[in-house]
């Protein structure tokens, strides 16, 4: 018999949230356990994005859920977290798809953009009409988008764009691309050997639909992680949009990073969900399994510390991420506790991966068992949104004052 | 058409079972969950609603936590909640249950009142019964389809062993909703913040005192013991020559397992 999946409470967790929460996180459970879990395995196995949930989601209200108006659902960040990390107990490409269009792609455009954006695009993403994918990464530059390639250059009522965009999520599957990339100073155009002064270059995000001439997007094929999402390259080549594309009210490096921020703190909630998975995976697993003198593989030592760790991890994870989306909706929330919750509970979820696929013996190889998906795609979450490292130095940087990068 | 439709709480039917010291009912600080019939029921009452129009009101009886019940139903779409809030309500037969819910019934008539089939906990199966017969109106039980039929309702009821009864029956009337006969939706994330806005009205045990005045003491149906069973695994060695091990199988198929 399949147990269908419970959530790990171990300290009253769930008396620290009220009953919209509860029904919030159990709507999103019950459609993941439901239309997710029973196709996962052949998906990941396929490298196959479930494009047939984009709708169904949407009907639930997940895309932008906590947005206020055009169609949203209006969601606290508590309730948006616990979404999260439903999504990602399900699988991290799915909430990965989610993050996206809600964190990248609708909120920037919520927060920076023109009413005539906001009208024309946020229902059509809220409704999953159109999909969205968010272009900061290049191939050159990560950790340090400061330093991005991708430039635009006024052209009358037209901005030019060129650049490659890389390991963009859902970037082959978008109706819109929310392009960031530095606007050549006009003066300068003329005078080469000023181009590189960055000083009077401005990031800025524009809003590329994806059939304009001179856009292409690829799909990076041979990855071993969120193989059931879609994640391609960008490249953009005299790419002529009208300059209302601009997203008014991006001001520099600062306005990407506020989106990312968005996406950490979901992040922050969604590995959560993988941990709890591969626990719960793990310790049904330990209870049936018989090995020695024909006592189940949970009355050894080994086994339980494996397990009392990461109850006690998952533990830890829920109330940090919790108190840092109760500050997100008190408006106190500071990006150094974003980065404290995503780096912290992305790390806790991978070691518990480690530790159940090592309970689960050959068989947490298999995708019988959905431990080593989990741990495969969280290798991703690691890196992407900020890699562990740099949030070591966000951390380092807030509570020393020196910059380390 | 007015449909009102008991839910009940139940602690979740897969989680571990935890029985409170007495032994006589299971513990408060279980997990809890819709009954699932009930669940139905509520689907089946708002395509109703959808296809003939009508308002869809939910009610239960229990503690504060019940409350979840109501909140779920209001953010699957209906539109306004009754709740019967008391920890006595939990111990009530259902009997007193009926009663309870009659009284409140009475003082605001419905055109159909659905309850689940049975809870998934107590499984008495007899609340909306007798709550039809205390209301003095028609009822149908394990319903699967209903339709509208002139004045009244046609509804399709499943007997055994495959075949079913289809039944004529005026309204108002109460009907005992099977599980599975509909596709249950999700609560929206829109309608979750929509059902705050939703009425939803408590009656205290005090108001119901003249309906039920002797709480859950009035009872008729009471549970002694409640345990997990327990298990025996006994293996006996017949010991003796061929002849007699048979002899001894035979005696023991049966006298004591009854078999032959």
């Amino acid at each position: 018999m399949v147990i269908p999946f419970r959530g790990v409470d171990f300290l009253e967790f769930d008396s620290l949230l009220n009953d919209d929460e509860r029904l919030v996180r159990s709507t999103a459970r019950q459609f993941i356990e439901e239309n997710l879990i029973p196709i996962i395995e052949e998906c990941n196995r396929a490298g196959r994005f479930p494009r047939e949930l984009v709708k169904p989601m949407a009907a639930l209200g997940f895309y932008g859920a906590s947005l206020q108006g055009y169609g949203c659902a209006g969601m606290s960040n508590v309730e948006y977290g616990l979404v999260m990390q439903e999504l990602e107990r399900g699988d991290s490409g799915l909430r990965s798809f989610v993050s996206v269009q809600s964190a990248l792609v609708m909120y920037p455009i919520y927060t920076f953009g023109s009413d005539e954006q906001k009208q024309q695009w946020l229902p059509a993403l809220q409704s999953g009409e159109k999909i969205g994918c968010f272009g900061l990464t290049e191939p050159d530059f990560g950790s340090n988008p400061g330093a991005m390639r991708s430039r635009a250059r006024k052209s009358g009522r037209e901005y030019i764009l060129n650049g490659e965009k890389m390991w963009i999520t859902s970037g082959s599957i978008a109706d819109v691309a929310m392009i960031w990339a530095k606007v050549e100073n006009p003066k300068e155009e003329k005078d080469e050997r000023n181009t590189r002064n960055t000083k009077d270059e401005c990031v800025r995000g524009f809003l590329v639909e994806t059939d304009r001439p001179g856009f292409k997007a690829q799909d990076i094929h041979g990855k071993w992680s969120l193989r059931a999402s879609v994640t391609s390259g960008l490249s953009l080549q005299d790419v002529r949009i009208p300059e209302s594309n601009l997203l008014p009210a991006t001001q520099g490096l600062k306005s990407p990073l506020m989106c990312l921020n968005q996406a950490r703190y979901g992040i922050a909630w969604g590995a959560i969900g993988a941990a709890m998975a591969c626990y719960d995976c793990a310790l049904q697993y330990a209870q049936l399994r018989k090995q020695f003198h024909d006592k189940p593989i949970a009355s050894h030592q080994l086994v339980q510390e494996k397990l009392a760790w990461m109850v006690t991890e998952i533990t830890k994870a829920q109330l940090l991420a919790l108190q840092v989306g109760r500050l997100k909706d008190e408006k106190k929330t500071q990006h150094q506790h974003v980065s404290m919750a995503k780096r912290n509970n992305v790390w806790m979820a991978l070691e518990c991966a480690r530790l159940s696929r090592d309970i689960l013996g050959a068989n947490g190889v298999a995708d019988d068992y959905p431990i080593m998906r989990h741990m495969m795609n969280l290798e991703s979450v690691k890196t992407y949104e900020g890699t562990h490292d740099i949030h070591t130095l966000i951390l380092g940087q807030n509570i020393t004052g020196l910059d380390a990068f | 058409m007015k449909i009102l439709v008991c839910m009940k709480q139940v602690p979740q039917k897969d989680a571990p079972l935890k029985l409170n010291a007495g032994g006589t009912w299971i513990r408060e600080d279980v997990s809890y969950e819709v009954n699932e019939p009930d669940a139905y029921a509520l689907e089946e009452a708002l395509r109703q609603k959808e296809k003939n129009g009508g308002e869809v009101i939910v009610i239960t009886a229990g503690p504060g936590r019940a409350q979840q019940v109501l909140r779920e139903a209001l953010a699957k779409g209906a539109d306004r909640a009754i709740h019967l809030e008391d920890d006595a309500f939990v111990g009530f037969d259902a009997l007193n249950m009926a009663r309870a819910l009659a009284a409140v019934i009475k003082a605001e008539p419905f055109d159909l009142i659905f309850t689940g089939l049975q809870s998934d906990d107590y499984g008495y199966a007899q609340t909306g019964v007798i709550l039809a017969e205390l209301l003095g109106i028609p009822h149908a039980t394990i319903v699967m389809q209903i339709e509208s039929s002139g004045d009244g309702i046609r509804v399709k009821r499943e007997l055994e062993a495959g075949y079913f009864q289809f039944v004529e029956m005026p309204l108002p009337a109460v009907l005992t909703i099977q599980s599975g006969i509909n596709k249950l939706r999700y609560a929206t994330l829109l309608g979750i913040k929509q059902a705050k806005n939703k009425p939803l009205r408590k009656i205290t045990l005090a108001e119901l005192q003249s309906a039920v005045p002797a709480g859950a003491a009035g009872n008729l149906q009471k549970i002694e013991r409640l345990y997990v069973p327990q298990k025996t695994k006994n293996t006996e060695f017949i010991q003796g020559t061929p002849a007699e091990a048979a002899r001894t199988i035979v005696e023991k198929l049966r006298n004591e397992v009854r078999v032959i």
